[in-house]
């Protein structure tokens, strides 16, 4: 891969967000046809409701900032830690091969911990129970980067998780969550991601919610941002208080969300505003 | 296969207390009466009049009505960003009496089944609501009443 300008975020980042407006036409805005029995007939990835200039930024790798944590996270997969003295290569091997379409398919059911798990989650529990060393904090570099890592090796590849079986009462609970208004505002994900999709609320246009750019590289923020952050923000704006990343709450509504994606191919590592 | 209601349930409790917890979180203030009359509100919520003018500033901003996040309003167009949620309000003096704007107003679900529309002069009956709100309505009674009268001029 070839390197790049680290300084090059901001600049795009204020190109970009002067652009948001320039938002993809109805008529252009291309996506997936859903399964029988889905909330919806047209699945749409968040890209196609992103502008001109920031889905350039997503689809050229050269450019696109969040490949600066691919690269990082590169590095680290073979980085030997903890008492173990184990990398994540010790036991995956290349990441290219062993880690394809795992990230398509999280959350997953955890025999162990009767259970789902997301990939934040697998990762810290390898950690931990492989490597024996510290698990890494939600929200910190290190574990948005090697998500993001391991994400990329699904890229293109479908969102496809599995939701019977002992998934069943996570999905819905998932979707109890989805379709609850919370907070001051009294707003549910519903209210925005799916009754109103493909509209402004003022200088904002909102897409379906989907979740197969995550992490995603937020022009705003000139960072990667975990799946959870994102449900916290939209949580906060409507003046709930939102549950805690990686709670069960989060889990259960990460499990049916990427279910309302099923058939998106994973995006990750994303650009959105 | 879907496991049964109950297993769903109990999971529902013990991933992080729902219940119980939330109506913990309840406030303990006096929740908001409103006497409606007809689908309406004829009294003035803060016995006062509103002011137009300080009902248009209520109206476009972000962290009180902030109304324009989803409504256009043509006298508004200097502004950027009109949302597009909610019908456009140019001539809602001539659809709805002041009494009727009132209740929309405060408590719009009484009005339009299930809207998306917050009730902007509730302060219960909500769930996880961030503490610093909790009790609170999003507008007060003089707020209200401003933009009422704000919406007044849009004839
Ligand atoms: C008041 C409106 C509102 C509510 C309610 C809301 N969101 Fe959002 N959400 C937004 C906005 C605005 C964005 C950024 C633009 C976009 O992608 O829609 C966004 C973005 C997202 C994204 C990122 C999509 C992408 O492609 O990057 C996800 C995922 C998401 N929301 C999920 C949720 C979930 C789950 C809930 C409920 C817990 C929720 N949202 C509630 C307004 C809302
Ligand atoms: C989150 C979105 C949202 C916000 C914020 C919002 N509204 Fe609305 N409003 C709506 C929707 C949607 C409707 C249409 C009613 C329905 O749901 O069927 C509506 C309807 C109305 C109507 C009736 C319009 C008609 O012609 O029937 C009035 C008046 C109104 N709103 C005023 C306001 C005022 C004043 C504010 C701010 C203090 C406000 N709205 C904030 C979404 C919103």
């Amino acid at each position: 891969m070839a390197r790049r300008y680290v300084g090059m975020a901001a600049l795009v980042a204020a190109a970009a967000s002067v652009a948001t407006l320039a938002v993809a036409d109805d008529a252009e805005r291309k996506g997936i046809a859903a399964p029988p029995g889905h909330v919806f007939k047209t699945i749409i990835s968040g890209y196609e409701f992103r502008s001109k200039e920031t889905r350039a930024l997503q689809d050229d790798d050269l450019e696109n900032p969040g490949f600066l944590a691919v690269e990082r996270a590169a590095d680290v997969w073979k980085k030997v830690e903890g008492s173990e003295g184990k990398s994540c290569m010790s036991c995956h091997g290349e990441a290219e091969t062993s880690m394809k379409g795992v990230g398509a398919a999280m959350p997953k059911w955890d025999d162990k911990l009767k259970k789902p798990v997301n990939l934040e989650q697998r990762i810290n529990i390898c950690r931990t129970e492989h490597m024996k060393t510290e698990p890494w904090k939600f929200k910190s570099r290190e574990l948005t980067d090697m998500t993001t890592f391991v994400r990329y090796q699904s890229h293109g590849m479908p969102v496809a998780v599995k939701t019977d079986g002992p998934m069943s009462p996570w999905f819905e609970r998932g979707k109890q969550i989805y379709y609850t208004r919370y907070g001051q505002l009294d707003l549910a994900c519903e209210s925005c991601h799916e009754r109103n999709n493909g509209k402004f609320m003022r200088a904002d246009f909102l897409s379906q919610g989907q979740t197969n750019g995550f992490p995603t590289y937020r022009l705003r923020d000139q960072r990667l941002v975990p799946l959870h952050e994102r449900f916290q923000g939209c949580m906060f704006d409507v003046r709930a208080e939102p549950f805690k990343p990686l709670s069960d709450e989060f889990l259960a509504l990460e499990l049916y969300v990427a279910w309302r994606g099923i058939g998106l191919p994973v995006e990750t590592p994303s650009v959105r505003n | 296969m879907r496991r049964s209601l109950a297993a769903a349930f109990a999971l529902c409790l013990s991933a992080g207390g729902g219940l119980a917890q939330e109506t913990a979180r309840e406030p303990t203030k006096e929740p908001i009466r409103l006497d409606v009359v007809n689908d309406s509100l004829p009294k003035s919520l803060s016995g006062v009049p509103g002011n137009a003018a300080a009902g248009k500033k209520v109206f476009l901003t972000r962290t009180l009505g902030n109304c324009l996040a989803c409504h256009q309003v043509t006298s508004l167009k200097s502004e950027d960003f009109h949302g597009e949620f909610g019908p456009s309000l140019d001539g809602v003096a001539d659809r709805y009496t002041e009494a009727q704007l009132r209740l929309i107003v405060a408590d719009p679900k009484r009005v339009f089944t299930n809207t998306v529309m917050p009730a902007f002069f509730k302060n219960d009956g909500l769930s996880r609501v961030r503490p610093e709100f909790v009790g609170k309505s999003i507008l007060t009674a003089v707020q209200v009443e401003d933009v009422i009268a704000f919406l007044k001029t849009l004839n």
